[in-house]
């Protein structure tokens, strides 16, 4: 590689981190206890309880649920209703003032499947958890927020590969893993930057670039909205507003009939940004492992339950599914939380090392300058 | 002065090994439980240790 050529990675890979570093960093730090969110709602008293009852107690119909739901905040509309492996007797509810409330406004709790006794979700409507969820998602400024960090992404996921091609002429007379501990500050950290920045490659590639896809989700949805919904709803377009919303109760077994061998993962409700005006959308997951990640509407008409379409799923909706475990990391049981905060950490390392020399050259080169 | 190639295979191999055991471990993972997500703690593993080891290193 020529010196010009190497002088000029090196400005990309200067600049590139630079600019991201401080938004890194935050992203790194709120990232950590998110990692572990599950656990410390359990430690902090903030996971939902739900009762113990004898098994096979019956399930309540979705009607009922919704009338529960409704009894436990009159004056709000359904938005969601959603499943979760982990918790088969309760149905996560969200509702709100109008449909199209934004989600941060919403508020979310559970329902007991067998009873309609609400049950209250914190963590999901408040507290420090959400703090970091917040900062972690949009530093609590809504979608410049969220397009904000993903710039911050893209630079991020420069940065790697800028730095992976100053990995060449840095290691060509040095083995592999090697760290200087015997000549000087300086060279020990960039020997440190460079093999822990090298190793952990893979993971803050993955996790980069599925941070941007989750923070452009706003944009992916209104996308599949303006796409494949406004589609769909076609003979819709011109139809008086729902004034009878026909009752939930048979809605899984509906989808379950339009989209056989799937599993139901949430009911987007009228008006809401998962639906149309005049559909309930029943969200299928498929049922292995991997396509439990990838999620088929079906819609229904709210006012005489006729399936109107399976949606086809574009390829950016499954990637936006796709990216949630890559990014999460709970997808391979508590040692890969634990391997994925230890990245987490290393990756910090990097992002301090590397501000560390960007320091120690800029004021080698101002004395040699004097 | 040696072909370029040489250097890149020799700075690279290694790296580029870890790389793709990392990757293969992130994606099984997603396929199923047990032997998957052991496959996955060994991608991820490396890493980890190789970073750990030099930072110890004295």
């Amino acid at each position: 590689m020529k010196s010009k050529t190497i002088r000029r990675w090196s400005f990309i890979h200067t600049w590139t981190s630079l600019i991201c570093t401080a938004f890194l960093l935050m992203l790194a730090l709120t990232g950590l206890p998110l990692i572990f969110h599950h656990e410390i709602d359990h430690l902090l008293g903030d996971a939902p309880q739900v009762k113990q009852l004898p098994a096979g107690t019956p399930t309540l119909d979705l009607q009922q649920l919704v009338l529960a739901a409704q009894a436990h905040r009159p004056g709000e509309v359904m938005q969601y209703f959603g499943w979760d492996d982990d918790e088969p007797n309760a149905v996560l509810t969200i509702m709100a003032p109008t449909a199209d409330t934004e989600p941060n406004s919403s508020h979310t709790f559970m329902l007991d499947a067998r009873t309609g006794e609400a049950i209250d979700v914190p963590s999901a409507n408040g507290g420090i958890m959400m703090v970091m969820l917040r900062l972690h998602v949009d530093m609590f400024a809504g979608l410049p927020g969220k397009l904000l960090l993903a710039f911050m992404g893209i630079l991020f996921v420069l940065a790697i590969i800028s730095g992976t091609v100053l990995y060449l002429p840095f290691m060509r007379r040095h083995d592999f893993a090697t760290v200087r501990t015997d000549k000087s500050r300086r060279l020990r950290w960039l020997d440190l930057h460079n093999l822990i920045g090298v190793v952990t490659l893979t993971w803050a590639l993955v996790v980069g670039v599925t941070g941007v896809i989750s923070a452009s989700a706003d944009l992916i949805i209104a996308a599949w909205r303006a796409e494949t919904l406004s589609a769909m709803i076609e003979p819709y377009r011109d139809a008086p507003p729902l004034t009878h919303l026909a009752p939930a109760s048979d809605l899984l077994h509906i989808a379950a009939k339009a989209a056989p061998d799937m599993q139901p993962d949430f009911i987007a409700f009228p008006g809401t940004r998962f639906s149309s005006e005049h559909h309930y959308s029943v969200f299928m997951k498929g049922n292995t492992h991997l396509t439990s990640h990838l999620l088929t509407p079906v819609l229904i008409d709210a006012s005489n339950l006729e399936v109107t379409a399976v949606a086809g799923r574009p390829w950016y909706m499954d990637a936006m599914g796709m990216s949630q475990p890559l990014h999460f990391g709970d997808y391979g049981g508590m040692p890969m939380k634990v391997l994925w905060a230890a990245l987490d950490l290393l990756t910090i390392v990097v992002l301090g090392s590397g501000l560390y020399l960007w320091w120690v050259r800029r004021r080698a080169a101002k004395e040699s300058a004097r | 002065m040696k072909p370029r190639q040489s250097s890149f295979w020799k700075v690279f191999s290694i790296p580029l090994a870890i790389g793709l055991v990392g990757a293969t471990g992130l994606f099984c993972a997603l396929l199923d439980d047990g032997a998957w997500d052991a496959l996955s703690w060994i991608g991820l593993g490396i890493p980890v240790w190789l970073s750990v080891r030099g930072l110890l290193k004295r």
